[in-house]
């Protein structure tokens, strides 16, 4: 019986994405480009926001991975912290990074947004605050990964981190709601259909959320196949020092 | 576990301890404030909440990389883990020196900072109450993001990295209730939630340093 748990092995990890892999970052470059030149140039321009309305097909697909990459991480560390399975901290390390450019992107469309459409580049809205806060969650939980040698400790430690920065940062969400009140519109997206935005922007948008999501996953294969390799070369050096020794 | 408390109480008022610097980086902070944002009383005031909150924050920080490190280098931490007392224990007695050596004495001297900035009258007891409340949840987050870094060389800088977002709640919450009380507005809600965010972190977060500690002395 296959499952999914085969590939914490690593070697069947590494066999497995080496071929899934350039399949995904095709899909994933293929959706980007056709989300984007869709949504950019053949949607009509919001009739109050003009232009402007476009920064949606970056804005809310790289938000939306900014979270799920954290809750990625959640994830991971939670397997590694049950179940020892290396790949999946190293997968955790891997997706940190990229979540944090997510972050990034996120504020500064946001920001880039706001200055025509609020008349400011920043407002201490809850949202806003928190996706700040959620940047900050990452800076300490990549400082912590840089800053201890032991790969094992590491893990431990960041997984432990992540799992108490989950409910930090959750609790940082209610909080700061409760703190100020928002500028930012709710949700562009919900099952509940009575709140999306229209379908002519509906739809390329859910092709750009379709290629973050694709992006987000062959970049995280790619550096966690990285880790991999690294882990495997640093063995490989300690083995000959031995022997030379 | 008592024994621990009073070792640590009696290091941290000996020997030059954190105990009396960060009561004057307190000070400090807040006299520098007037400088930064000029000496108009109202706006002082309005801002005394929020700087006295921030300023008690970071002098409980200043002191946070000493609750372990000390230990670590000099093998006493070991001795502790081996000790009959389990280490959720020695994580709690030691947040428990922590919270009576700083937080305890900044929640006493912050209504007389207060006066330098101006506090409104209103203000006074719920500032006092709202830092009894939510100091100890900042010496045991800080005990936890202490225990994480324990094993580092000059950890000092990536513990504040560290601990800084996990005080975000605690700071709203507890700045809220101060700004409101000195406001004269309801003050109820953020009393409850702050008290709630510190016993929840009372509660479970010894257990979590213990569990960080572990893995760093292996």
């Amino acid at each position: 019986m296959a499952s999914i748990w085969e590939y914490a092995n690593p070697l069947k990890f590494m066999r497995l994405t080496d071929r899934v892999l350039p399949w995904v970052s095709v899909l994933a470059a293929a959706s980007l480009v056709i989300g984007l030149i869709w949504g950019f140039f053949f949607t009509p321009d919001d009739y109050r926001q003009g232009s402007t309305v476009k920064i949606i097909y970056l804005h809310v697909p790289s938000a939306l991975m900014a979270i799920n990459a954290w809750f990625m991480m959640l994830v991971a560390s939670l397997i590694w912290l049950i179940r020892r399975h290396h790949v999946s901290a190293l997968a955790a390390k891997a997706a940190a990074p990229v979540g944090v450019v997510m972050t990034v992107i996120a504020l500064l469309t946001g920001a880039i947004w706001g200055q025509p459409m609020w008349g400011t580049w920043w407002a201490w809205d809850p949202r806003l605050t928190s996706f700040l806060i959620l940047f900050l969650f990452y800076l300490g939980y990549i400082a912590l990964w840089e800053a201890i040698e032991d790969a094992d400790t590491a893990a431990d430690l960041t997984a432990v981190l992540c799992l108490v920065g989950s409910v930090f940062a959750v609790l940082s969400r209610y909080a700061v709601n409760f703190w100020n009140q928002g500028l930012h519109q709710g949700a562009s997206l919900s099952l509940d259909k009575e709140e999306n935005v229209a379908d002519v922007f509906y739809l390329p948008l859910l092709v750009c959320i379709a290629g973050f999501v694709l992006l987000f996953l062959s970049l995280v294969l790619l550096r966690t196949r990285t880790e991999i390799r690294l882990r495997r070369t640093k063995a490989l050096i300690a083995r000959e020092g031995m022997a030379d020794a | 576990m008592i024994a621990l408390l009073i070792r640590d109480l009696k290091l941290s008022v000996r020997a030059g301890g954190g105990f009396g610097l960060g009561l004057a980086f307190f000070l400090i902070v807040t006299v520098l404030v007037p400088f930064g944002v000029g000496p108009e009383s109202g706006l002082l005031g309005k801002i005394a909440p929020g700087v006295l909150w921030l300023g008690a924050l970071l002098s409980c920080l200043l002191s946070l990389d000493r609750i372990f490190a000390l230990d670590w280098e000099d093998g006493s931490l070991d001795l502790l883990a081996t000790s009959p007392l389990p280490l959720e224990g020695v994580a709690a007695a030691k947040a428990m020196a922590h919270w009576l050596t700083t937080g305890l004495p900044l929640t006493l001297a912050a209504p007389f900072l207060g006066i330098l900035l101006n506090l409104p009258q209103s203000g006074f007891g719920w500032l006092t109450l709202s830092l009894a409340i939510g100091t100890p949840a900042l010496s045991v987050i800080g005990t936890f993001a202490a225990a994480l870094i324990v094993g580092v060389k000059r950890g000092g800088l990536l513990l504040s990295i560290l601990v800084l977002p996990l005080y975000v709640p605690t700071l709203i919450f507890g700045a809220e209730v101060a700004r409101r009380g000195s406001a004269g507005m309801e003050v109820l809600p953020p009393v409850l939630l702050l008290a709630g965010i510190s016993l929840g972190a009372v509660a479970i977060l010894p257990f979590v340093s213990a569990l960080v500690l572990r893995i760093n002395l292996r």
